[in-house]
């Protein structure tokens, strides 16, 4: 196998420690939260707490950007440390300290300021909850945080699994965070449940990595890396990659385990927008990026990754075209874009990845975050037939501009940062030297085309055409406090005007526009995706370095790709062409007209005539060999259904019969019988006790007198 | 102890053990009868104070007749238990007397199982 490019070594940095106060920060503040909580702190405290924490946090990172050198591990105290021998096998160490370098910090970087923003927006989104769960929505958000930034910053595999099962518990409190909802409640139980699977692989991986390195430290790893020498076809070593897949992909929802994350739609919205879009679903992508060395030794493990990616971005991308629920539509998006962030890893561009990673999260933190809005005026309204023509309402300008801008972003209109990171995914695709990986960066065009149309199909709908409104039916967060957020709107000065057409339907319901904190963050986040965008554009026009490439390079995730280059170099001297057009330029037509074609077509049919959409359904509808592809496209392809029937139902049938087999016999013979049997010796018996003292005696003395009799007879018998 | 007292003694000592067992067992008889054909509560618990006062004497004529005087400590002992169970018992038959207005053991009969 080939030798791999080294992997720059760590040196010792003791003296960076203050890093270590970005994973100290959010544990204090989600103590302070947790004392909030238990102090019944009515006011805001907790938010401010949580975002002081936070911006604190973003700031050691930043600082720690600029004075990052090299990579470097930090040792904070010694947490796991055994010795039963000298030899190599007979230590096992896990010290909590930091493992800095680019990826790191870039992970850092977006996670901690995006974490910022989101407790901003949180502390007005979440503010009808004062009181009773507010504090407790920021002590997980804290927990959150601490658990990304262990997994992120930690130095080996057992504090990434810390981080790992963090972020999981941090994402079940969150999703069930209205508990009195059963939704809410099993949407829980269903994202903890599928990602103990996912977990399972990623433990097992890291057994398997301590029994064939004796290490889990990063630094050691990557430094049996660098010897080289591990080519062994040793299913041992080929099952770490798969193993560590299986964790990413349930952590990041991808094919086998994703349909826990549209069910975690039913937490509050900034959690969406922070855990399940932008930040937590990536720990798989980072997991991947941290461990590539190992992946690039299997060639079949890194193809399974991209099918994995494609697939999974192809089928989310179809289900969100079919769904009502503009947090479902989103949902879906994010795993079609953690999709193609596997695509990427998988076909060797851990930077195309990366990037879009970072792309991603913020235009994708932006769409939520204006769908909370909505939601948040809108009495829980989410349905994108119910919403129409917002921006004409005052108030609601910045939510639908920004949308805007976030829908431009996913749809990877042209120049835009999605645009160049998606690009980089798919160039990688198309100019690889498989045929399968090629036909997957075709696939992945397609479902650009397919995300254009979703996305747009939202803004279209909701932003666009003209304005029609109907509030949703719960009261959302604020059941009791409807009443003064309308008050303070209108001494805000800007009551909602009803307008005629929902004026039947919603007499009494008037939307209240977000305020500065919801406004704000949209408008930071919308300038930050713009931001996000510039590397690709100082590579593009100006020739100049990517930083964000820069970041991978240095890292432990460029290293593999070094090996991809090879295969990249070989292409790249057959000339790469996409459509007999130079790979660049053939990919930048082929992806302006995916995604301006797939706006053309939402346009069309969600907002020059509306009933075109209908009439399409219905037309699909009647054809009955093209039926099957709306109602399996509406129904989620039944995977809900399918792994209910194959992982559900026998165990539930299983689960009975052993139920029935333990009340009927267990308990039933076993138990039950046994007790019986004294009860029907003592039927035999109860004629004697009929209640006369005298009658008891006289048995009893009969008694005494037979015996003596027996015995007399014996006696006497044996004299004989 | 004078001499006299200790000779009309002598007879009952020296008298043989079938004699001493021929008594404990007409005191036993007696309890037994009297417990078996008699309703009153109080008569019939004094009836099982006979009974025990005819294996008392029993475990007196042996003791005398192996010259071992356990068998008289368990007696004194016996003695001692009776006494305390009396009082209990005799206070049992207070409390059940003035549940039923009577002190008939039939009043009771309702505790049976059948």
């Amino acid at each position: 196998m080939t030798q791999l490019t080294s992997i720059p070594q760590a040196i010792i940095a003791p003296e960076l420690s203050w890093v270590g106060l970005a994973l100290l920060l959010p544990l204090l503040a989600a103590v302070a939260c947790a004392l909030c909580c238990a102090l019944r702190v009515k006011g805001k405290a907790a938010a401010i707490i949580t975002i002081l924490a936070l911006a604190a946090s973003f700031g050691i990172i930043v600082k720690a950007y600029f004075a990052y050198t090299g990579p470097v591990q930090v040792p904070i105290f010694q947490w796991l440390s055994f010795q039963w021998g000298t030899g190599q096998f007979q230590s096992f160490t896990a010290n909590c300290g930091m493992y800095i370098d680019t990826l790191t910090l870039y992970w850092m970087l977006f996670v901690t300021g995006l974490g910022t923003l989101i407790s901003i927006y949180a502390s007005e989104y979440m503010e009808g909850d004062c009181g009773a769960g507010y504090s407790r929505f920021f002590f997980g958000i804290c927990i959150f945080l601490f658990s990304m930034s262990a997994l992120v910053l930690g130095d080996n595999l057992i504090m990434l699994y810390l981080g790992w099962e963090g972020v999981g518990l941090a994402s079940y409190l969150l999703i069930g965070y209205d508990y009195a909802r059963p939704a809410a409640v099993a949407a829980g139980k269903k994202a903890f449940i599928m990602n103990r699977i996912g977990d399972l692989g990623l433990a097992l991986g890291i057994f398997m990595l301590w029994a064939n390195y004796g290490t889990v430290q990063y630094s050691e790893l990557f430094a049996a890396m660098n010897k080289g020498g591990q080519t062994s076809v040793d299913w041992e070593l080929s099952v770490i990659p798969f193993l560590l897949m299986l964790g990413a992909f349930g952590k990041s929802a991808q094919i086998p385990l994703f349909t826990w994350l549209p069910d975690a739609m039913e937490g509050p919205t900034p959690v969406s927008a922070l855990i399940h879009a932008a930040t937590m679903v990536t720990a798989g992508v980072y997991l991947i990026a941290r461990m590539y060395p190992f992946f690039e030794l299997h060639p079949e493990a890194l193809a399974t990754v991209a099918w994995v990616g494609g697939l999974t971005a192809l089928l989310a991308a179809t289900i969100g075209m079919a769904q009502y629920d503009i947090k479902r539509v989103f949902a879906y998006s994010t795993i079609s874009q953690l999709g193609y962030m596997f695509l990427g890893l998988g076909v060797g561009t851990t930077f195309g990845a990366c990037y879009h990673t970072l792309t991603h999260a913020f235009f994708k933190a932006l769409l939520f975050l204006t769908a909370g809005a909505i939601m948040h005026g809108f009495a829980g309204q989410l349905d994108l037939r119910k919403l129409s023509g917002l921006r004409h309402l005052p108030g609601w300008r910045i939510v639908s501009w920004t949308m805007l801008v976030g829908c431009l972003w996913l749809s990877a209109f042209p120049y835009t940062a999605a645009f160049f990171s998606k690009d980089a995914i798919l160039l990688k695709a198309l100019t690889s030297v498989r045929a399968d990986f090629r036909f997957l960066g075709w696939l992945g065009l397609f479902t650009a085309a397919l995300t254009a149309y979703y996305t747009f199909r939202v803004w279209f709908r909701v932003c666009a055409g003209p304005l029609h409104f109907e509030p949703g039916a719960e009261g959302h967060h604020e059941p009791h406090d409807t009443h003064d957020t309308h008050d303070k709107h209108d001494t805000h000065g800007k009551p909602a005007p009803a307008p005629a057409s929902a004026a039947k339907s919603t007499h009494a319901f008037h939307p209240h526009a977000p305020r500065w904190a919801i406004n704000g963050v949209l408008l930071i986040l919308a300038l930050g995706a713009l931001v996000v965008g510039i590397p690709g554009y100082n590579e593009t026009f100006a020739h100049k370095d990517n930083w964000a490439q820069q970041m991978i390079a240095g890292s432990s995730a460029m290293e593999g790709a070094g090996l991809a280059e090879d295969h990249g170099a070989e292409a790249s001297e057959q000339h790469p062409t996409v459509l007999g057009m130079d790979a660049h330029t053939g990919l930048t037509v082929v992806g302006c007209t995916a995604s301006i074609g797939g706006i053309l077509v939402a346009w069309y049919l969600h907002l020059r005539s509306r009933k075109s959409a209908d009439q399409l359904r219905a037309a699909l509808l009647r054809r009955w060999w093209i039926r099957w592809v709306p109602i399996c496209m509406e129904n989620k392809w039944y995977v809900d259904e399918i792994y209910h029937a194959c992982f559900r139902l026998p165990m539930w049938l299983g689960a009975q019969i052993l139920s029935f087999g333990d009340r009927h016999f267990l308990d039933g013979v076993m138990v039950d019988g046994l007790a019986k049997l004294p009860v029907a010796v003592g039927k035999v018996f109860k004629p004697l006790y009929g209640g006369a003292l005298q009658g008891y005696a006289a048995t009893m003395a009969g008694g005494i007198a037979l015996v003596v009799a027996w015995l007399s007879w014996v006696w006497l018998r044996g004299f004989n | 102890m004078n001499q006299e007292l200790s000779s009309g003694f002598t007879i009952a000592a020296n008298a043989p053990i079938a004699v001493a067992l021929a008594i404990s067992a007409l005191l036993f008889v007696i309890g037994l009868v009297g417990f078996l054909c008699r309703r009153n509560m109080i008569i019939m618990f004094l009836c099982t104070e006979l009974m025990f006062q005819g294996a008392a004497l029993a475990m007196i004529a042996f003791a005398r007749l192996r010259m071992d005087v356990s068998g008289q400590v368990f007696v004194i002992f016996i003695l001692t238990v009776a006494a305390a169970e009396a009082a209990l018992a005799l206070a049992l038959v207070v409390l059940l007397y003035r549940k039923r207005e009577t002190l008939s053991a039939d009043a009771w009969s309702d505790l049976g199982e059948s």
